[in-house]
């Protein structure tokens, strides 16, 4: 018989208590009632265990740091626990064939069965030579444990947007995972941020694991739970936008009072994630409560959208930093001398044609 | 010298209304926009004592939503009314004597030929340029503006329903909405400042009104030359 959830956090010391503290828990975070905590209990003590594939690619591993500094420690070991991860190059013993060798003896027991967690993505120029592991272009490990695996999580924006190794004018052809040609038709779910909240990829792997599907998805395929509001919808500088009052200087008295930062480009306005809600470290504090804009690191591009102090942003289609009032501005200023020019050569030659033809009437 | 060309009905009331509805919606609308773009100078004080953005935007969302009233129901009237009332919305692009009409109002715009043709509707030009950058601008302007108010609607709202699910994903992300929905603002001035001039000269220089057509919706000529609205 194959092991549960709940066999496996027994076997790692966690108290029948803690487990279902953990299920209420994990109710609460995904927004379901509190009838759903034995659901999950039940969920978890009769289902085998879906092991988790964790891929790394081109990546700076923030994601992994985020994820085990998820703010509740018993969600974090719970979590940790559920995951098989007899194959995370971050933090697991093995090394060299023998790690290599790890991930296809998973793909091959656990065929069509297991999660596949990509962090990263792979680079396709030169046939995927710029990120080798074990030997072989990271994109022919991602394609191969594609292949025969349940669904997708491409946590981050690299893997969900392409980050910053695919901002212009990405060298190495970087490519967030939905967009690798070849690759198997799975469902993917995007986790994007960079790095994600460690909350809401808990809260992503839990739901996956407890209820053996995907959670309902945007248009973008971000989890509908926590990216359907911008972070400006539930910023707690709101009033402070919507009375008109924002920081115009990173040292005025409108910054220390802690007032909007829209005017120093916040892109709060334009960014969809739960930072302004769940926020950081065990809920301490999000970019904005410290003083900083937010700089819209879970939207697609947002490396190339010109500064991240700027209102108004960078329109690269211009081959120039521009941005819409520069264009438009511009465009009215030559319109309006265009106008001007037109009326003098029109006044102009009124007045010769009178002085061609005197009292022609 | 015979009698000028008798004058010609041209514009009914709700074509008129309309045209200084959009007079008005347009100006509110550029400047609300600008400012929530370009905020005023912050005000003092706490902030429960003020709600300066909170009017601008609500200004400019009302504007908004009368200004996308105000284009269904004149698309309505387009095909109610005259003639006259559908020719910026279907320009008959495919005939050859419209297209030697755009051909002659440029030369005549570029002062190589001596005199305009004449014209009961508007002139060629004009419905080329009022079909393409005024109606289709107003109507990506109207989209992405629900779009962007969606966003602040909610993902449960109809406005997020029709129109940011789809925009937010043609685009790729709301930044781009934003920015795109500011251009188009400028290019909207620009057609404002050439409209007004032209529409100021040709009331002088060629040979029918246009400026007190605007109020009374009757064209009058200056002279008896054959009109030449044929397409």
């Amino acid at each position: 018989m194959k092991e549960t959830f709940y066999d496996v956090m027994r076997r790692q010391g966690i108290s029948r208590r803690s487990f279902l503290k953990f299920c209420s828990l994990t109710a609460a975070s995904l927004g379901l009632s509190p009838a759903f905590a034995p659901k999950i209990a039940h969920a978890m003590e009769t289902k085998p265990r879906i092991p988790v594939l964790w891929l790394h690619g081109l990546e700076c591993t923030c994601c992994s740091e985020s994820f085990i500094r998820s703010g509740h420690p018993l969600a974090k070991d719970v979590i940790l626990s559920m995951l098989s991860l007899d194959y995370d190059d971050t933090i697991m013993a093995a090394a060299g064939h023998n790690a290599e060798a790890i991930v296809t003896e998973i793909v091959e027991k656990y065929k069509g069965n297991y999660i596949l967690a990509v962090e990263g993505n792979p680079p396709l120029a030169e046939d995927g030579m710029y990120c080798i592991i074990g030997g072989k272009p990271f994109v022919e490990q991602l394609k191969y444990a594609a292949e025969s695996c349940k669904a997708i999580i491409s946590w981050g924006s690299c893997a969900s947007w392409g980050c910053v190794q695919a901002a212009k004018p990405n060298p190495t052809r970087a490519t967030p995972v939905h967009k690798v040609p070849g690759l198997a038709n799975k469902p993917i779910i995007k986790v994007p941020g960079c790095p994600p909240i460690a909350e809401v990829m808990t809260a992503v792997v839990a739901y996956l694991l407890t209820f053996d599907k995907l959670p309902t998805l945007d248009k973008q395929g971000r989890p509908q739970m926590f990216y359907s509001q911008r972070i400006h919808d539930k910023c707690y500088r709101r009033p402070h936008f919507d009375a008109g009052q924002f920081v115009e200087h990173w040292d005025d008295e409108a910054a220390r009072q802690g007032h909007c930062l829209y005017k120093m480009g916040c892109k709060g306005p334009t960014t969809y994630n739960a930072c302004s809600t769940v926020k950081w470290n065990e809920g301490t504090s999000f970019p904005i409560q410290s003083g900083h804009g937010c700089i819209g690191c879970s939207e697609d591009g947002f490396w190339d959208k010109g500064s991240f102090y700027d209102r108004l942003t960078g329109i690269n289609q211009f081959g120039i930093e521009a941005n819409a009032d520069v264009v438009g501005g511009t465009a009215a200023g030559i319109v309006t001398a265009g106008i001007a020019a037109h009326a003098g050569l029109t006044a102009l030659k009124n007045a010769k044609q009178a002085d061609k033809q005197p009292g022609a009437e | 010298m015979s009698e000028p060309t008798p004058p010609v009905y041209v514009y009914e009331i709700p074509v008129r209304l309309w045209h200084s509805l959009n007079a008005l919606l347009i100006v509110a609308l550029v400047v609300t926009g600008y400012l929530i773009a370009d905020p005023l100078a912050s005000v003092g004080g706490e902030a429960s004592e003020h709600f300066l953005m909170g009017y601008v935007r609500f200004a400019h969302f009302a504007a908004g939503y009368l200004i996308a009233i105000a284009l269904l129901a004149r698309a309505y009237w387009a095909y109610a009314g005259n003639e006259h009332a559908r020719q910026i919305f279907m320009p008959p692009l495919l005939k050859a004597h419209f297209w030697q009409g755009v051909w002659h109002e440029i030369l005549w715009y570029a002062f190589l030929v001596k005199e305009p043709r004449k014209y009961v509707g508007h002139n060629p030009l004009a419905i080329l340029s009022m079909h393409f950058v005024f109606v289709w601008g107003l109507l990506f302007m109207i989209v992405t503006g629900f779009a962007l108010y969606g966003e602040g609607a909610g993902v449960g709202s109809w406005q997020y329903a029709l129109f940011s699910s789809w925009v937010l994903s043609l685009f790729g992300d709301s930044q781009s909405v934003h920015s795109w929905h500011h251009l188009v603002m400028w290019l909207m001035v620009c057609f404002v400042l050439i409209h007004i001039y032209v529409a100021v000269r040709e009331d002088k220089l060629s040979s029918q009104s246009l400026l007190s057509t605007i109020v009374t919706g009757w064209r009058t000529f200056k002279d008896d030359k054959p009109v030449d609205d044929a397409h």
